[in-house]
């Protein structure tokens, strides 16, 4: 039980032992358990920048929804707007084509009347010479009253 | 065999030399052992360690990894990076050879008187029931708490410390007197502290033992053999308690006397 120089053997040892335990155990374990701490704070916080960034993307993804909504409305407000004005032009350029198809009508109309006066008139004309030539037999000479014919045919 | 030999016998220790050149064999060799023990399982796990989830047996490690730093934490406020090893190594050596104090008292010098040849060979396994490693253990924590007070103080500032510390400077021999008291007694109760508890405890052990090695002859061995089974249970399950709580001691002691020496107020 006397203090020998065991003591100095075991003093020795136990600085020896220090530095080992720090070099194998304490050092490397030490290490690891800090990087996993870090490793661990890093995952959270990416998880937490991970939900902001999904809050923001959710509240962009509705504004695009509510503009393309919007543009939509716009879209087709237009095209009905445009779908009414082609409408009334239709109208409106069917009316004009009435019309002119009505006045080409009346022009073609109205040359065939004069076509079939003129026609009359000529018919009329010889049928009165005929007439004047049975009745007078043949002592009017078609030469010699011919102009009188004429101005006849011309009044009637 | 008489009892007092019995005792005698175990507590003595297997030595070479002589005076002050005596070494205690067995005391170093089995410390180194354990030493080895603690490295060689240090190193098998280091080497694959696992930074994700660890394993069964590296959890363990860590968690007494976690233990020791946290104590160092909570009673050493600066930051040095020997305290956390010093303490582990404290904590783990201790317990390691205060738990040689758990297998039972004659197994291992029978084993090793078997082994040698030699019916009275010693062998004395708990080497914290040797006073010079509990000595030696206190000795290079004292010599830390000298170097770093010295170090945060300046040695006009340890100096000072020895002259006015408890009572100002018109008392200045009964100052000296009284810190180198104090200072002398950190190691000095470190180490008796350890090695008194650990002496006890193998006494019980030796004296529980005797029950069956003296009394129970005959038909009187059917009522000590079992009351002596049943006491060393006892004794033991409240061992394991004690071991622990002496190498946490040594380790908590350890970290408050270095966290004095660092703090610049004396």
């Amino acid at each position: 039980m006397s203090i020998n120089a065991t003591l100095i053997i075991q003093m020795i040892a136990f600085v020896l032992l220090i530095w080992f335990v720090n070099k194998v155990l304490w050092g490397p374990m030490s290490k690891l358990m800090e990087d996993r701490q870090k490793r661990i704070a890093d995952g959270l916080s990416a998880a937490e920048k991970g939900k902001h960034e999904l809050e923001l993307a959710e509240k962009r993804a509705k504004d695009v929804l509510k503009d393309a909504k919007l543009q939509a409305q716009n879209v087709l407000s237009q095209a009905e707007k445009r779908g009414t004005e082609i409408v009334e032009d239709a109208k409106v350029k069917a009316a004009e084509e009435a019309e002119r198809i009505k006045a080409a009508a009346q022009a073609d109309i109205e040359q065939e009347i004069s076509r079939a006066r003129e026609h009359l008139r000529k018919e009329v004309a010889t049928l009165v010479v005929s007439g004047a030539e049975k009745i007078l037999s043949k002592e009017v000479d078609a030469k010699a009253h011919n102009e009188m014919l004429e101005t006849l045919v011309k009044q009637i | 065999m008489g009892t007092v030999e019995y005792i005698q016998h175990h507590l003595t220790n297997n030595s070479v030399g002589s005076g002050f050149w005596t070494f205690h064999l067995d005391t170093i060799i089995v410390s180194a052992l354990l030493g080895m023990l603690i490295i060689g399982v240090a190193m098998v796990v280091g080497r694959q360690l696992e930074t994700g989830v660890p394993g069964g047996f590296q959890n363990f490690i860590e968690s007494i990894l976690d233990f020791v730093s946290t104590n160092v934490r909570d009673a050493f406020p600066g930051h040095n990076p020997i305290i956390a090893p010093l303490a582990l190594t404290v904590f783990l050596w201790i317990w390691l050879m205060n738990f040689m104090d758990l297998i039972p008292v004659d197994l291992l010098p029978y084993l090793f008187q078997l082994a040698v040849g030699d019916s009275h060979a010693y062998l004395k396994v708990v080497p914290t029931t040797d006073l010079n490693t509990t000595l030696a253990m206190a000795l290079v924590v004292f010599a830390l708490v000298i170097y770093y007070s010295i170090k945060t103080k300046g040695f006009g500032g340890y100096l000072k410390m020895f002259l006015f510390h408890p009572f100002g400077k018109f008392f200045v021999p009964v100052n000296i007197v009284m810190t180198f008291i104090e200072e002398v007694a950190k190691p000095i109760s470190l180490a008796l502290r350890l090695f008194g508890n650990m002496f006890a405890g193998e006494l019980v052990f030796l004296l529980i033992a005797l029950i069956g090695g003296t009394l129970a002859v005959g038909a009187a061995a059917l009522f000590w053999a079992p009351l002596q089974a049943i006491l060393d249970l006892g004794w033991a399950i409240f061992h394991i308690l004690i071991i622990t709580l002496q190498a946490f001691i040594f380790m908590v002691l350890t970290i408050v006397y270095l966290a004095m020496a660092h703090d610049e107020g004396h």
